[in-house]
């Protein structure tokens, strides 16, 4: 491989990473609260899709109804993507009130969670499926594309974009945890469960705080995916879910960080991967990488192992 | 004779299935339906092992059953038809009926040897850790046949009925039926041998509390083992005869959506049940059949269904409990269970 398409992959794998890291914050921040792993959260993503692409059409005057004035792209670009994360917030909201809330208060255990997450992932990828059909939808153009060729490198605007808001969502989420007091409150229930509604920390409000966060990011992300592929299919989800799921677990699940380096990492193994053998075999070596790094450092990069008390 | 009332029963179950199936009284379409209700309580009670009995979440078991499918499929090409494939049949077809359960338990092992995949590492991992890892056991699998084009990659592989026809010209039966009648009764019972044997107990003891187990002499690493590779192996054992069942199968048919199928049927049923799982498997066929009319609404239905069930009733069907502890009169059916 030359330096030229080394630099190319390289800004390839930096914007896969970017989607991946995205989604993968999502799945860490609900564990690092609840310790749920939130199944539906790659379905999340998809309808987080599709809500920007009915919001995006809508704005740009594609229905009956039409707004009083037309609005230039690039302010309805901004427009979907902060309609589109509150919308999605909603339902992953939703989510959390109508199928885990109930079982938490019932003392169910992980398990159940986890199950009823995996269920409402499959209502969500099916429902959409029997109520939009399978045909797919072309997202429209909202961002004109300018291509720039650096030193025979060329990549889009549309992906400086992504690896952009990927780097600013970390920073954001990382003075959230960090340095505010809800993020601290976060902290401290992953922490103690019992202790801290005895401290007068409403546990509640901090876990729909959580699935706001989690959710916007994936909107977020749902919005800059299609963007630039186009697609939407109700199983776009499904799989980029699963990846960004073992983003997260490879950089330790509940770390921010972690699930950064884990979506960039993984984003990186799966382009260079592509470039390297033929693409098909892509799966199968990120894959195969997963399994030899979560048999020898079963946490992932910044996970700590709990030790167990007897 | 008290002794063996459950297994002569389930006997002269299977001699009326198999006689109704000869003098053609109930149609294809029932036949299909029962084949399927066979496999998926195969699926369901070997996941149980653990997922229920060692409570670990494995979410792979798909992964296995392909295994198992693709190597009693191509053995059984390769043994008894004339393909482009393999050149000439190495057998006589004649031997099939001989030969097809040999096949089918070939595959049952190489899904076991595939099984360590998930065993080794699940020494160091437990709990979610070891969920990824089954995943990824699965996407491997699948991966991995897409990538062989002899045996036809993405596209599939058939021509497997070639074989089940083989075997009832040989000798005028529902071949298919027999063997899937047989192994179900076999996995039902090796699984509930091993379970309440003193040496399975270790299994249990595994997921009440690790570290006590291994304090009281339980070998951990031993258990896990064998409990992974005893339900992969059976996972692919029932993937065989499915591939024999439906005469094509391809990489897609083994996601992660089979998976979660599976593991609907293991928590309907209930965790640690044996019974329950079998309930569930037939409970659970029977309604995709009656829901088929709802298309696509199934598959919302189906996952709603299971929400309820979490919210009310966790503990699945049966819980923790075996049909016999609700109903304390079947116990003599079943009087190896003893408390």
């Amino acid at each position: 491989m030359d330096i030229q398409s080394f630099f190319q992959n390289l800004i390839n794998a930096m914007q896969w990473g970017s989607f991946y890291a995205l989604i993968a914050l999502g799945y860490t921040l609900v564990y690092g609260v609840l310790l749920l792993i939130n199944f539906a959260h790659g379905d999340i993503f998809m309808v987080g899709a599709y809500i920007g692409f009915f919001v995006a059409t809508f704005l740009l005057g594609s229905y009956a109804f039409h707004l009083p004035m037309i609005l230039s792209p690039n302010v309805v670009f901004v427009l979907t993507l902060l309609i589109t994360m509150i919308l999605t917030a909603g339902v992953g909201v939703t989510l959390e009130r109508v199928a885990y809330r109930p079982l938490r208060r019932r003392g169910a255990g992980r398990l159940y969670i986890v199950i009823t997450a995996l269920m409402a992932g499959l209502i969500l990828e099916n429902g959409n499926l029997a109520l939009l059909g399978a045909s797919r939808r072309a997202f429209p153009d909202l961002i004109e594309k300018v291509v720039y060729t650096i030193g025979g490198v060329t990549f889009t605007n549309v992906k400086i974009i992504v690896i952009l808001a990927a780097l600013g969502v970390f920073f954001l989420l990382e003075t959230i945890v960090r340095k505010t007091k809800i993020g601290m409150a976060m902290r401290a229930i992953s922490y103690d469960r019992v202790a801290v509604p005895l401290m007068g920390i409403p546990i509640d409000t901090v876990i729909v705080f959580t699935f706001i966060l989690g959710s916007s990011m994936a909107a977020l992300a749902g919005v800059l995916f299609v963007s630039a592929y186009p697609v939407l299919e109700p199983y776009m989800g499904a799989m980029i879910g699963w990846k960004a799921f073992i983003a997260a677990v490879v950089g330790g699940i509940g770390e921010i960080r972690g699930a950064f380096i884990g979506g960039f990492v993984l984003g990186f193994i799966e382009i260079f991967v592509a470039a390297v053998f033929p693409s098909t075999f892509r799966d199968l070596i990120a894959f195969g990488i997963l399994l030899l790094f979560l048999s020898i450092k079963p946490t992932g990069i910044f996970g700590v192992a709990r030790a167990q008390k007897i | 004779m008290q002794r063996h009332l459950a297994l002569m029963l389930y006997i002269a179950i299977c001699g009326l299935i198999v006689f109704l199936v000869k003098a053609e009284w109930i149609n294809a379409y029932i036949q299909i339906v029962i084949m399927f209700i066979g496999i998926n309580i195969m699926l369901s009670s070997s996941l149980n092992l653990v997922n229920g009995y060692m409570g670990e979440f494995s979410c792979g078991h798909a992964g296995f059953m392909a295994v198992g499918a693709y190597v009693t499929s191509i053995l059984n090409m390769w043994f008894f038809t004339k393909g482009n494939l393999f050149g000439d049949a190495l057998f006589s077809p004649s031997l099939s009926v001989i030969l097809f359960p040999v096949t089918l338990l070939i595959g049952g092992a190489c899904a076991a040897l595939i099984g360590l995949l998930v065993a080794i590492p699940s020494f160091k991992t437990r709990g979610d850790y070891l969920a990824i890892i089954t995943l990824a056991v699965n996407y491997i699998i699948k991966s991995a046949i897409e990538n062989i084009q002899t045996i036809g990659g993405a596209r599939g592989f058939m021509g497997m009925r070639k074989v089940v026809n083989a075997m009832s010209d040989t000798v005028p039966l529902p071949w298919l039926m027999i063997w899937i009648l047989v192994f179900t009764g076999l996995t039902v019972v090796v699984l509930h041998r091993f379970v309440s044997s003193t040496f399975g107990k270790g299994v249990v003891a595994v997921r009440d509390d690790e570290i006590a187990a291994e304090i009281m002499s339980v070998n951990t690493q031993r258990m896990k083992l064998i409990a992974f590779m005893l339900s992969s192996g059976l996972a692919g054992i029932a993937g065989g005869l499915f591939a024999h069942v439906l005469g094509y199968i391809n990489p897609g048919s083994f996601t992660i959506m089979k998976s979660t199928e599976i593991m609907v049927m293991v928590y309907l049923g209930g965790m640690g049940s044996l019974s329950g799982s079998v309930m569930s498997a037939i409970l659970f066929t029977v309604l995709m059949e009656f829901l088929r009319p709802l298309q696509l609404f199934k598959w919302v239905l189906i996952p709603l269904l299971l929400i309820i069930l979490m919210m009310f009733r966790p503990e699945g069907i049966m819980g923790h409990r075996e049909l016999p502890d609700m109903f304390p009169k079947l116990r003599r059916l079943f009087p190896s269970r003893e408390v």
